[in-house]
């Protein structure tokens, strides 16, 4: 094993500018560390091999022309499979796409690849990200680097593992209801998503259209703030895409890793304080926050009466755009296609081959959405849960008057053991209680390790303002500062 | 009393075009009443005078200049069908035979 993969993205794309090492050499740690453990973590779905030699070798040959190097030049990443990326299998993990090689790159790939960054291959992950423990990938689950028997969460699984497995230094997630955050709290690892809008959705396979946010994972908060400012900015092609400077998010994690939080208003959510989550959980919730006071920060509980509505407004919200979203899933301009034999209809075949292809918890959501869209429903379901999320995103307003940040555990439970939650779909969703109030607002919010219990990681999560993305990374960056970095046992 | 009941369940997939079997039916019916029960809880919210929120990004009409930009090639844009004809997406018959 080279000591290159436990390097991080930082001193990794430093060293690569100075030419201590080459592109080349940590794409060759990397490409070889996948082969050694991925068949028993199974993080990937696809590894590019030649692509990413290739792409190192470019950059290598960049410096060797005395070209300057930016501050991830070289550095390896590993793409949640749910992005499109040019001339590469991209399946959002369901049969529906396999095979599916796009003709062009997501705006977010653009960028890493202007960036000079080397994509190593795809990342597994819940299928279209619908799901908390990666369990619904219709290619297998990913195993929890921690302990081969848990999940590693969801629905980006397999980005969160890649990185706690020494796979990769970074990843890009999806954030639609906790899919960045919750994965990054089991594994131990950083997980950010961006303000709503922060971030281009263009080229990422839509779920929720008004929910989805592409982010950065890592292992440290510095590593995922560089890796936000590389994809963060406002894309024409994005109609949903904020047309405003990105918040200096780098600056702000060097800002906190100084460890000095004085002045800094910490807002507590009184109803997030320990109903449905572990005690161990909450432990390591209560020592942080603890941390935080030492440092200078002042923690206030403040009141968000509607939060805990927030998870049942998701659930009809989200289910409802995924049911007109994956309407396009219909066997004609894309992925598979089932009994076309000459008799059946159109109709019978887009029947078949959406029966086929799309996996039991995509079906159980297009249902739950069709249902809550429907005529006699849509007011009292649809309707209703966006007047909820009205008040949720008012909730958010007055706290932020109050206090600087909102911080709370990311998950109310540790990685739990594969199969435990799939029998009942309701407590595979409760997974995402402390994360989804976030999306419902299109705040950013980020998950940072905090501590363990029983052996296993809690992550805190910090919620911060519209645009306020710099924020977070701050406390955040003096969270870890305070508390350190979690390497799990070895693999 | 359940949510939603099973003829519901059936009648959304056909809606939804997903050809589910029967025993797909029994379970997804049972599940979908449980999640149902849970979600609404939103109808609790006094939310009468209350706007709904479709989105967190107050942007509207947004357009771009009306100028030609390079967009897929027609092989581009054909290579991921699982069928064609013609430099076109092939689909199966939409209207029956005339008898």
């Amino acid at each position: 094993m080279s000591d290159l993969i436990k390097l991080s993205a930082a001193a990794l794309g430093e060293k690569i500018a100075a030419g201590e090492v080459s592109a080349e050499e940590v794409t060759r740690a990397h490409l070889d560390r996948i082969a050694e453990v991925d068949g028993r973590v199974h993080a990937f779905l696809h590894v590019d091999d030649e692509g990413a030699v290739q792409a190192a070798r470019a950059v290598d040959a960049q410096r060797a022309a005395g070209d300057k190097l930016g501050p991830l030049a070289g550095v390896p990443i590993a793409i949640k499979d749910v992005i499109a990326t040019k001339g590469i299998p991209s399946t959002a993990a369901s049969k529906i796409l396999e095979g599916w090689r796009p003709p062009y790159d997501a705006t977010v790939m653009t960028r890493i690849r202007d960036a000079g960054m080397v994509m190593l291959g795809k990342t597994n992950m819940d299928e279209f990200a619908m799901g908390s423990s990666t369990e619904y990938s219709a290619y297998g689950p990913t195993f929890n680097p921690w302990d081969l028997t848990r999940i590693p969460g969801g629905s980006g699984g397999g980005s969160a593992a890649s990185l706690a497995a020494y796979e990769a230094p970074l990843a890009i997630g999806t954030d639609t209801g906790g899919s960045i955050r919750q994965p990054g709290a089991v594994t131990g690892t950083v997980g950010a998503k961006p303000t709503y809008g922060g971030t281009s959705r263009y080229g990422l396979i839509a779920f929720s259209s008004s929910l989805d946010t592409p982010g950065p994972c890592a292992r440290t908060v510095l590593d995922a703030a560089l890796l936000h400012q590389v994809i963060a900015g406002h894309d024409p092609r994005d109609s949903t895409s904020i047309p405003l400077p990105v918040p200096d998010v780098v600056a702000a994690a060097r800002q906190g890793a100084s460890g000095d939080l004085t002045g800094v208003r910490v807002g507590l959510v009184k109803e997030f304080s320990g109903e449905g989550a572990e005690p161990g959980v909450m432990a390591v919730f209560r020592d942080t926050v603890e941390a935080l006071t030492k440092l200078g920060a002042e923690v206030v509980e403040v009141s968000c009466p509607h939060f805990q509505y927030a998870l049942p407004a998701y659930y009809l919200i989200a289910p409802s755009e995924c049911s007109s979203n994956l309407a396009r899933f219909d066997s004609v301009r894309f992925g598979l296609r089932v009994g076309d034999d000459g008799r059946n209809s159109l109709e019978e075949v887009m029947s078949l081959t959406r029966e086929a292809g799309f996996g039991e918890e995509v079906k159980r959501r297009i249902i739950l959405g069709t249902f809550a869209l429907s005529s006699g429903y849509y007011d009292a379901y649809y309707g209703q849960a966006q007047k909820v999320r009205t008040l949720i995103t008012r909730d958010f307003t007055a706290a932020f008057e109050k206090v600087d940040v909102l911080v709370s555990p990311t998950t109310p439970f540790t990685a739990f053991e594969l199969g435990a939650r799939t029998a009942d779909p309701y407590q595979m969703y409760l997974a995402d209680l402390y994360t989804i109030p976030t999306n419902l607002y299109g705040g950013p919010g980020i998950s940072v390790p905090a501590g363990l219990s029983d052996g296993l990681p809690v992550g805190l999560q910090v919620m911060a303002p519209t645009m306020a993305d710099d924020r977070m990374y701050r406390i955040a960056a003096a969270v870890e500062s305070t508390v350190g970095t979690f390497a799990p046992p070895a693999l | 009393m359940a949510a939603i009941s099973r003829e519901e369940v059936a009648h959304l997939a056909r809606l939804s075009r997903l050809a589910v079997t029967d025993q797909e039916l029994d379970r997804l019916a049972g599940q979908l009443d449980v999640i149902l029960q849970s979600v609404a809880r939103v109808g609790e919210v006094a939310a009468d005078d209350i706007p709904p929120t479709s989105h967190s990004v107050p942007l509207v009409n947004v357009l771009r200049e009306d100028v030609v930009v390079p967009g897929l090639t027609r092989a581009e844009a054909l290579s991921g069908a699982p069928d064609t004809a013609e430099d076109r997406f092939r689909v199966p018959q939409i209207l029956a035979d005339e008898e």
